[in-house]
């Protein structure tokens, strides 16, 4: 069991717990989402801002366990320059490597393959999918109402 | 420091590398207890109060000796005041519902305190919204008591009811019931007492307490999940309408009314829990076997023990009283910036078992500005070995995960 451990907190999901990348309110997004877990209280906030199809910029802010915190710094990295359709796409992936239904699509996640490791842990794919929950209400707010109205907070309970 | 044999156990005596170290959320179940409920259903099992056969009457004796064995252990002389219900939660709101409606009104206040469990807390909220009452909420000292001086201006002259845990679930924290109690009383108001983390760990001696009412819940104190109950004032619950309808709780009806069976029967509608009831009393029974002086004895033994071991890790915070003595078996705590649930996480991969949240007390994990902490609760049959063995699986995970800090 160690070694699961080893895999679900490996350094990458550590330092990008202690040091998350895209980590601040976005004035001038299009648009934005909560996610939140009342389970365990977790919290943030996603940013997105569009350049016709493609996600131009994504922030997130809030606070939560080092498996949200990570799984939220690493999207942003990752979703940043792709389409909304590509986004999406990489959710559908994302969800199923973490449920463990498609353990043969982490290779071809790049640096989100470190968050594959929560598959062994089914009690924690709720916190690794929580800003991801929240991306998918934001394109889907984005897509229904352009560049207006707030998003309501999607929960993960 | 052994003191309930684990041997007694059966799960925990099949999983000997097992530290379960959350009993304040639900206890694990002695032999005796799963034999009591395989043996009425082997031996007596009818639906009670109906049938004139013999199984029947059976039965029903099963099923009120029960409830005789719970009220003597729980300390109340009147075994008829004894409500079963699924547990605390059900009991509060059967009296915030039942009594309640009936009771409080418009301009009237409700105090609860910053303690409370959401199941001591909602019911009264939602009560004081529904009848357009004040709802007020006591705040702590900052060593987690209640702040009585607080509460004594709180409990205003048109205060109705004050409804108080025994025990905070999230902190440990042991109330002093008579005080509160008797700051309800001295303007009327009545004080009812959430006991679920009270009755598993302490005498509760109900007659002497002069609460009005108190509610318990069976699984946490050894017993089968499912039942519970609430004992109360007699007058008190004779001028309190029922909560819910149907079989058993009435005594003749008319096309246009109906009237009340006695008590206990007029608050517990429909067949009961039978070996709910039954295997909650070979819980009191093994519980009174150990005898109740001695299991507080052991726990503050084992709180001290685990208070000194947790303060020996850097960085460790731990939540609520400071002494052993004026907690129960509740140690709730931080370590670091590590959330609690990758804590657990962690915890869980040496067997270790704790809770990781906010323990359903979300507005006193506000006042202490926390999201969540990491709850160690101890019970009969936990010793030195598994608080050894939480300190030593601390320590890994704070290894683990200050490795690259």
């Amino acid at each position: 069991m160690s070694a699961e451990l080893d895999e679900l907190y490996q350094s990458i999901i550590l330092d990008h717990n202690r040091r998350p990348r895209n980590y601040r309110v976005m004035d001038d997004a299009h648009v934005h989402a909560d996610g939140q877990n009342p389970l365990c209280g977790d919290q943030l906030t996603i940013w997105l801002k569009f350049d016709g199809e493609q996600i131009s910029d994504v922030s997130f802010q809030g606070h939560g366990c080092a498996i949200s915190k990570a799984s939220a710094s690493l999207m942003t990295a990752t979703i940043k320059g792709k389409t909304r359709d590509e986004a999406e796409r990489l959710f559908s992936k994302f969800h199923g490597v973490v449920t463990g239904v498609h353990p043969e699509d982490a290779e071809s996640m790049g640096s989100l393959k470190a968050l594959s490791g929560v598959s062994r842990f089914p009690l924690r794919v709720k916190c690794a999918s929580l800003a991801w929950h929240a991306m998918h209400a934001a394109l889907a707010q984005y897509a229904t109402a352009g560049e207006a109205a707030p998003v309501a907070p999607v929960s993960t309970e | 420091m052994s003191f309930a044999p684990r041997s007694d156990f059966p799960l925990l005596a099949a999983q000997p590398s097992l530290f379960y170290l959350d009993s304040a959320a639900t206890s694990q179940k002695p032999r005796v207890v799963l034999d009591a409920i395989r043996n009425y259903y082997e031996t007596a099992n009818a639906n009670p109060h109906r049938g004139a056969y013999r199984l029947s009457g059976a039965a029903t004796e099963e099923y009120h000796g029960a409830r005789r064995e719970i009220a003597r252990f729980l300390g109340a002389a009147d075994a008829d005041t004894l409500i079963f219900t699924r547990g605390t939660t059900e009991s509060m709101n059967l009296l915030a519902t039942a009594w309640g409606k009936q009771h409080v009104h418009r301009g009237d206040r409700v105090v609860v305190t910053r303690l409370e469990h959401h199941a001591n807390f909602v019911p009264w909220q939602q009560l004081a919204r529904d009848v357009g009452a004040e709802f007020r909420i006591c705040e702590l000292t900052p060593d987690g008591h209640v702040d009585m001086d607080q509460l004594r201006l709180l409990v205003t002259a048109n205060t109705k009811v004050v409804a108080f845990g025994h025990v905070s679930n999230a902190l440990g924290t042991i109330n002093d019931v008579r005080e509160i109690v008797h700051i309800a009383h001295a303007i009327g108001a009545v004080a009812f007492c959430d006991g679920a983390q009270g009755a598993p760990h302490l005498r509760v001696g109900f007659d002497a307490l002069d609460v009005d009412a108190y509610a318990f819940s069976g699984h946490k104190m050894l017993g089968p999940m499912g039942i519970g109950g609430v004992i109360a004032k007699r007058a008190l619950l004779e001028a309190t309408h029922p909560y819910q309808f149907g079989g058993d709780m009435i005594e003749f009806v008319f096309d246009g009314d109906t009237t009340w069976n006695a008590l206990p029967h007029k608050f517990e509608a429909g067949t009961p829990n039978v070996e709910g009831a039954v295997g909650l009393a070979a819980a009191v029974r093994y519980l009174d076997g150990l005898g109740m002086d001695a299991v507080r004895a052991h726990e503050v033994a084992l709180t001290g023990y685990a208070l000194e071991q947790l303060a020996a890790i850097d960085g460790l915070q731990v939540y609520g009283p400071a002494g052993a003595e004026s907690r129960s078996g509740v140690v709730s705590f931080t370590l670091g910036d590590i959330h609690p649930h990758d804590l657990s996480t962690m915890l869980d991969v040496d067997g270790v078992c704790v809770r990781a949240g906010h323990h359903c007390a979300q507005p006193l994990m506000r006042a202490l500005h926390v999201a969540a902490t990491v709850r160690a609760s101890f019970y009969v049959y936990n010793t030195t070995t598994d608080v050894d063995a939480l300190v030593a699986s601390l320590q890994k995970a704070k290894a683990r995960f200050y490795a690259h800090a």
